[in-house]
This record gives structure tokens, sequence and C-alpha cells, in this order.
């Protein structure tokens, strides 16, 4: 990847240490320890069925409908859940999870046969899967990180798995494994930092989405479905 | 836009605001919901106090080391790709973005909601240059279309506005034809708005907090506008206030958690969107080209000050959702897009003394906004340290104040003369009391009487009273 430029800085920089009356500071300052974390105490020692209730409770509060099933109801729990959503065009990432999860043959079969069009994300087709993406009624994703106490899930974008696919489609769903649940947005904070530190790359998006889009700019009336998705509904797998 | 708004004086602005009840309404009925929204969201956290000062002990760290941290943040944008430019003042800034429109050969583009974009007037500038500048978040997209009416609130921009007004000016530019619901009146943006940002060419944006250690930055929204402002078109820019900056994802959540409970009582906004440099190289969506454009436009005066703390604020508007005064005159009184508390303190700090001189008073120093705000900023002692700067260094008291106190104080420095100034003072006021009250008041005192009634000075002074008192003919 090219470098970009950085215009400007010096003098900018200069004057901002002057104002501080001391010498610029270029070399490491080191984060200070720091006298308070609230953070740390939300949730804290809960096990994976406590973050699970809490997750529930919150979904009513952020018009979220959730579902909880296990892998080997998996493909007909999805089935239902988009044919209650009114079916297709259904919108995925590509990703191995899905197949390995068991839901190859209602992608592939099911799906096809039912004349629910189904486009899985193709960097090698461009443009073509933000059409798709912006017709689409369904988008299903997967949250790497699932924060109980706000209702969030946490999608991390790559070349298979584009950003607009959370946002163009009318309905979002995610798959959430259990073992993704964590109490709050701060274990997701470290976990981001810790896969920064280890492999040096941080996903060019990182999404954390808490229930589907809304706006209350007019008089302070909800209104659910502005610019994104008008419903989300999260679908929680007991095993995984 | 400018920081500015409107040309009347504060207090035709202020006058206008009184009296216009629809607004007041709407203000009061939004302060309620929403402070009792951050009381709910603050209170179940059972400390709170914690959380206020871990925000506070971020961003003071940040404030003080503040050149490192940009030069961080920058490194680290540039490492991926991205463009950085550090504008001193707006005009540069301006003339930077004027540069990348230019050569991008750009005639559309949308926005997400940013102050900081607000107060350099960069819409202006894009218009200028021909092109078509849209305004995404629903409250900025209303004002936008009613001819750029300013907004009075930081977080809900067009609060001032009725359903019914909404719609007509819905009517009158777009040629809706739909009822003055909510849910109409939005899904008529949406289907608009969408072609707008699949047929932009630049997107901007602002920023809630930039994170030094990895050069990203986050967005914070409900509506996921700033989403699409940013997947879509294929060159962002994002400006951002200098000070708006944390070290690490961890402080970043800390202060996303402050936001959004103290901004709107909720846990998380339904977007919250973590973005660092252009798209990858395989990439389909995204921006092939980003700059973060950094302003400074005064603030490092107030860096170093006494005023320093003034830099720790989040944009919530807590402050401006219990603050007795904004609830009676409303947004637009202030005349700058900052209102409420911190719009007092900031505004003349950013304007200067001259444009915004009365802000200050528009106080009641009652300390409610100090309370509420997240980051700890002291802002009513701020709001007293102002008024000490424009009384005894600028000189710029309000004249009946300067006369008041200039006659207080000839008054009060001789017993003799305030004797008898105390003794005269019903005699004095009688021709313009009735009653007990006084509702046309002279000179200094008709600024108070204009709007409510002054006792009358009462018949026996205090003196008189203790001293008879004292002889026992009292109880």
């Amino acid at each position: 990847m090219m470098t970009g430029t950085i215009q400007n800085r010096d003098k900018f920089l200069n004057q901002l240490a002057n104002r501080l009356d001391r010498p610029r500071k270029s070399t490491s300052v080191e984060r200070p320890k720091w006298k308070f974390q609230p953070q740390l105490e939300v949730l804290k020692g809960a096990s994976q069925d406590e973050l699970l209730a809490v997750l529930k409770e919150q979904c009513k509060v952020i018009h979220t409908s959730i579902t909880v099933t296990d892998s080997k109801n998996l493909s007909s729990t999805i089935n239902e859940v988009v044919s209650n959503y009114g079916g297709g065009p259904v919108v995925t990432w590509k990703d191995e999870r899905f197949s390995k999860w068991g839901l190859d043959s209602l992608f592939k079969q099911e799906w096809p046969d039912q004349k629910i069009d189904l486009f899985e994300w193709d960097l090698s087709k461009g443009e073509e899967n933000i059409t798709k993406a912006e017709k689409a009624n369904v988008a299903i994703t997967i949250s790497e990180i699932t924060l109980a106490e706000s209702g969030t899930v946490v999608l991390f974008s790559d070349q298979n798995k584009g950003r607009t696919v959370s946002f163009l489609p009318a309905t979002f769903i995610a798959l959430v494994p259990k073992s993704t649940l964590v109490p709050r947005m701060t274990q997701a904070a470290q976990k981001m930092r810790e896969i920064h530190q280890t492999t040096g790359h941080v996903a060019s998006c990182i999404n954390f989405i808490t229930g589907p889009s809304n706006s209350a700019d007019i008089e302070l009336n909800l209104v659910v479905g502005v610019h994104g998705p008008v419903k989300a509904s999260y679908i929680v797998i007991n095993d995984l | 836009m400018a920081m500015k708004i409107g040309a009347d004086q504060f207090k035709e602005r202020v006058d206008k605001g009184i009296h216009d009840s629809f607004m007041r309404g709407a203000v009061a009925g939004a302060q309620d919901g929403m402070s009792t929204k951050r009381r709910n969201a603050t209170e179940e956290l059972g400390n709170w106090e914690d959380w206020r000062s871990h925000g506070e002990e971020i961003r003071q760290h940040v404030l003080e080391n503040l050149d490192y941290y940009l030069e961080q943040l920058s490194e680290n944008v540039a490492k991926r790709g991205g463009h950085v430019f550090f504008a001193q003042t707006k005009e540069e800034a301006n003339e930077y973005i004027r540069g990348v429109v230019q050569k991008k050969n750009a005639k559309k583009i949308v926005k997400s909601k940013s102050m900081v974009t607000e107060e350099i007037s960069l819409n202006t500038v894009l218009e200028q240059e021909g092109c078509e500048v849209i305004e995404t978040d629903l409250g900025e997209f209303i004002l936008q279309i009613d001819d750029h009416d300013p907004p009075s609130h930081i977080v809900v921009p067009a609060l001032h506005k009725n359903k019914e007004q909404i719609r007509d000016v819905f009517a009158e530019k777009l040629g809706y034809e739909k009822t003055s619901k909510p849910e109409e009146l939005a899904w008529h943006a949406r289907e608009m708005l969408r072609k707008e940002y699949l047929s932009a060419d630049i997107g901007i944006t602002g920023c809630n907090f930039a994170v030094a250690e990895t050069g990203s930055f986050s967005l914070v929204t409900n509506e996921g506008n700033a989403d699409l402002v940013t997947a879509l078109p294929k060159t962002q820019i994002t400006v951002m206030g200098m000070e708006r900056l944390v070290p690490t994802f961890e402080e970043m959540e800390v202060l996303v958690s402050l936001l959004t409970r103290s901004a709107v009582g909720q846990k998380l906004t339904s977007y919250i969107t973590v973005l660092t440099g252009p798209r990858e190289e395989l990439d389909v969506d995204g921006p092939e080209e980003f700059h973060l454009v950094i302003i400074d436009n005064g603030r490092s005066n107030i860096l170093g000050g006494e005023f320093q703390s003034v830099l720790q604020c989040i944009r919530c508007a807590a402050c401006i959702n219990v603050c007795p005064v904004y609830r009676h005159v409303g947004g637009h009184s202030y005349g700058s897009i900052y209102s409420g508390p911190i719009g007092a303190v900031l505004s003349p700090l950013l304007g200067g003394y001259d444009e915004y001189k009365e802000l200050p008073y528009a106080s009641t120093l009652c300390g409610a906004c100090t309370e509420v705000c997240p980051v700890k900023i002291p802002l009513h002692n701020l709001l007293h340290k102002h008024r000490e700067i424009i009384v005894e260094k600028e000189g710029k008291a309000p004249i009946s104040e300067k006369l008041a106190m200039k006659a207080f104080g000839l008054g009060a420095a001789s017993p003799t003369l305030y004797k008898i100034g105390s003794k005269i003072a019903p005699a004095a006021m009688n021709p313009f009391t009735v009653g007990d009250k006084i509702s046309k008041g002279p000179g200094p005192l008709k600024a108070w009487t204009d709007i409510r009634e002054f006792p009358a000075p009462n018949k026996e002074r205090f003196r008189d009273w203790f001293k008879n008192r004292e002889k026992g003919d009292k109880k």
C-alpha cells in the first residue's frame, strides 16, 4: 500500500507545544495507569448464559428480534426468519463458516428451488455487489464479538465481507455464536487492540451494530428504518 | 454556514426565541425527555461518577500530550495510505478540501452531520465550487432544504421545527404529497437520499474520536447515514477538530460509552463505526482515497490557558439539555452553532468577545451543566471566568450593569450615603410601584421588568426592622 502524504504538520504541532509551554513531544508518551476503570465492573464474571439473558432483555429495547437455536436447527431457523421477513433476495458475505455450519443445502438447494434469490459477495464482480445489496431484502452476516450490555454485534470488513451488506438491504440478520458474547464494548476494544498488536493490522471498517437504523429528528418521535435496515434480527447459536 | 448564525443582536434573538411558543414547548419537552433518558442511562451503571472521572482523566492526558498523539495519528493514517492535512485556519482547511474537489472533478458531495464543517463554513465553499452538497442526517437534511435554517441543538438540529412545518417544506421543495407523519416524512427522505449516496463523488464526515495508535477514527450515529457516506463514494474527506482523539481503542470505547449515554440515553447508538484508512487493495466498497483534515481554527489559543478544560468536550449536549436558560430562549438565541452552556463558553473563545460577549451572561450559574458533563468540564466556573475577563480586561460589561455597579459602589462606600439611599428607595420607586410590585422599571431595572415584575423596596428597611425587633416590640 502506498504511504499517504502528511502536510503542514511541524508548524501546527510546534504551535501546540508552544502553547503547552514545553518542547515538542515526539518520543513515546506512556499511557498513564488510569485511576478509574469502571468499565471493567460491568457484568464482571457473568457466565455465557447470564450474558445471553442480558442480551435477550436488551433486544427488547433496541427493536430487534432474537431467536436462540443450535447448529442442528440453524438452517431451518434461518429459513423461517427469512420467510417471516418476506423472503429474498438475500445477500451474504463469502464466508466459509456458512458451509461449516451446514447451511449449504439451504443456500444452494432449498432457496434456489423456492426461487429465493441468494447473492454471495464476490470481489471479482466489483460494483455488481453493491447493486445486488441495494436490491436485497435480507442481509445475513456473522457477529465476531457480541456485546451483551448494549445488544451489539461487531463485524469486521474485508474483501469477502463488504461493509455495505449491513446497510443497504431492508432487513439485517446477524448470526451470533454464543461463544462470541462478552459483557460490553470494553472487551471488544481490548480484542481489537490485541489483534492489532499481534497482526499489525486493523480491518478497514469495523461496525458496531445495535439494532435497526432509526432517527428521532422529527419532534423526537422515534422512526425506525431511516437510511439503513428497517428491521433487525439476531439468531443466537447455542452450541457454537 | 459559519459558526455565527443570523445577523440579529443578542437581545433581538432572545426576543424571537422567547415569543416562539412552539419552539419553547418543543425545547422544554425535549429537555425533559432527554434529561430523563440520560439520568436513567447513567444511574443504572451505579458508579457514574467513576465513569466521569475516567472520561476526565483520559481527556486531560490527551490534551497535555496533544502534539504527541496527533503526530502518532498522522503517521498511522499515512501508513494506511490516507492523506493528512493539518490546517491552522479554516481558510487553509477549505483551500485543501477545495483542491481535492477540483482534482476529483467532483460535482456531488454527500455529508454526514459534522459541527466542525459548519464551524468552517465548508458547505458555502463547496457550493461556490459548483458542487451540489447534500446533508444526509435527517435533521440536517430538513434544515438544508429549508433554505439553510440554522441548527438549534448539537444533537437534534431541527428541534425547533414541528412536523407540519417539515411537511410544508417537503411539499414546497421536494414535491412531497403525503402526511406529516414522521414515518412518511423519513421514508421520503430515505428514498431520495439513497440515490444521492449511490451517485455522489465525495463523502464528507466529521469525527467523533480518532485513535492515535492505529490511525482509525469512529463515527457515532443512529441513522446509519455516516456508513453510507463512507462506503459508497470513491473519495472520503474527514474533518476533525484537533482535540478529538484518544490514545487507543480502549479509551475510544470509554468515550463512546460516555457520549451515547449522555447524549441520547442509549447504551450505544445503532451504529458505531471504526474506519481505518481507505479501502484495502481487494475491498469492493469503501473509499479508494481518504483524506483527514485536522483543524485548529482557534483551538490552540485555548490550550495551555485557563479555559483548556473546555477542549475536553465530546459534544454530547447533556449541558444543553439541562440548561434553564436554553430552555427559555432556544438554540438560535446564542447566535452560534454551539449553543447552551458549552456554546456560551466555547463561542467567545473561538469567535471572540466582540461577537459573543453576551453569552457568558446567558446563564444563571446554577451549575446544572457542570453536574451532568460526562468529562467534568467546570462549565459554570468557566462562564464566571469569562465574565471576569469581560468586566476587568475587556471593559465590555453591559452598560446598565456598569452604571448600577458604579452607583452601588459609591453608595455602599459611605455609610451615610447608604443610609440615605436605602431610606429614599421606596419613595423614589413610588411612581413605578403598583401594589408591592414594579412592572415598568426605570434605567437599569428596565431589562428586568421587561420580562418580569420586580418587588418594590420594602417600606421598612431591614436595619430599622432589626432595631425594632431588638427592642422587643416586633416578633
